[in-house]
């Protein structure tokens, strides 16, 4: 094997991720060739030097503090010693009702999580200064503005006649993955609408249907291999009404 | 924080959690390049490990796991969001050839802070998966799982990264860079 090949091995070799076999034939190697031997060295010092100088950061003890303190609240929240014992038979009949409806409660779970993440996300753009990256009303400017930001493309309503104003999209992350953000408007309420690509796990497994997440009202549904959520404070009505006017276009 | 309803998932959770409060604080700020905002990303992933705490299944990787939800709340975050850039994995790196040995300058005369000031004008895909692998040692399926990312990919950007440092260090030797 020639030198160039032994060395797109080195950084594999010093990070120790080839296999035993493999590292030892690369060290034989590196013992009788002494400038791979070097670029090894420079590359192991080079990595050492990162280790060092990444470990820069210590949290503040304000923050150390509010962090334990969240944990601590939860240990007293205990049941009262004295009534553990009169509580042991009622909790064998909680186990057999826990079993039974375990696993209707991890896909409940699921679901909350998710809608739980997209009301994170709703709020917290709605708080940021910059709510859009796209700023536009005409679904004709916003589309394409996605195109090579996200693994997939939809439709949108026209919406002239209607109550509803686009006012702009961005770009949003659920579970590791890209996805489009559009913001509309009905009167003074915002409404987020995001639309990820079916991925053929527990997104497919949500109903669906209205929802309610942390006292938004919201609605989801599946269509042309793409998941659509509608969240916001509008009434259930204007979320209705919006997600029917996507549910047309896509 | 939410309280979960499940005292011992919370214990456990803080078991496996609260070790990793130092490494996860250096890691946002790295990633954030600012203090504030680096509190927040740390509390909203606490907060979202918690609540969604019933979803990590018993035996996989919980470090992956709780650095994937701090990277994707950055991500998703207004810093993050700047940040975000379409990387092509498959295509040349962009970077000049490195004409000196920058790693015998390390030998040499680097400093802590000289490599500090190169990684932050690294971009966030190359600081971030420097510092997961020589400062956080994870191996290349923990980085593969925490980036969501082919490990054939960790490899190849890893690669790409080591050589932007070098770039950015040899840059610094030929700016007048400060010691170097």
């Amino acid at each position: 094997m020639a030198c160039n090949e032994w060395r797109d091995k080195l950084d594999s070799y010093i990070d120790g991720e080839l296999t035993p076999a493999e590292a030892a034939t690369l060290g034989a190697h590196l013992r009788s060739c002494a400038e791979c031997a070097a670029d090894g060295l420079q590359r192991v010092q080079m990595k050492r030097a990162v280790q060092i100088a990444g470990k820069r950061y210590e949290p503040s003890t304000d923050l150390r503090n509010k962090i334990a303190k969240s944990f601590e609240a939860k240990s007293h929240r205990g049941i009262a010693p004295k009534w553990k014992f009169a509580l042991i038979p009622a909790l064998g009949l909680l186990a057999a009702a826990f079993l039974l409806t375990s696993y209707f409660g991890r896909e409940r779970r699921e679901q909350q999580r998710v809608y739980s993440e997209l009301a994170d996300l709703h709020v917290a753009t709605l708080a940021s200064s910059t709510q859009v990256d796209v700023i536009s009303t005409d679904r004709h400017t916003v589309k394409p503005w996605f195109q090579g930001k996200i693994p997939f493309t939809f439709n949108l309503p026209d919406l002239p006649g209607s109550e509803f104003n686009l006012l702009g999209g961005r770009v949003a992350y659920l579970e590791q993955v890209s996805g489009a953000h559009l913001i509309y408007q009905v009167r003074k309420h915002e409404i987020s609408v995001f639309i990820f690509q079916d991925r053929g796990d527990e997104m497919r497994s949500l109903p669906s249907g209205p929802e309610n997440a942390a006292s938004f009202n919201m609605q989801t549904w599946m269509k042309n291999g793409l998941r659509y959520f509608v969240i916001g404070d509008a009434s259930k009505e204007d979320i209705k009404a919006l997600s029917k006017l996507l549910q047309d276009a896509g | 924080m939410r309280v979960p309803e499940d005292r011992a998932s919370a214990a456990s959770f803080a078991d496996l959690a609260l070790p990793l409060f130092d490494q996860l604080y250096n890691f946002a700020l790295w990633l954030t390049q600012d203090k504030a905002e680096a509190e927040d990303l740390v509390q909203e992933t606490y907060a979202k490990a918690l609540r969604g705490f019933s979803s990590f299944q018993a035996g996989t990787n919980f470090r992956a796991w709780i650095y994937r939800i701090l990277r994707n709340s950055f991500l998703n975050s207004r810093a993050g969001l700047k940040v975000t850039v379409v990387i092509d994995e498959e295509g040349g790196d962009g970077l000049p050839a490195v004409s000196s040995t920058p790693e015998s300058l390390l030998m040499e005369q680097a400093t802590r802070e000289i490599v500090q000031q190169a990684l932050e004008t690294l971009p966030v895909h190359f600081r971030e998966i420097l510092l997961l692998c020589d400062v956080e040692d994870m191996s290349y399926k923990e980085i593969a799982e925490t980036l969501s990312i082919p490990a054939g990919t960790v490899m190849s950007r890893l690669s790409r990264a080591r050589k932007a440092l070098r770039v950015a260090l040899s840059e610094k030797k030929q700016g007048g860079g400060r010691g170097l």
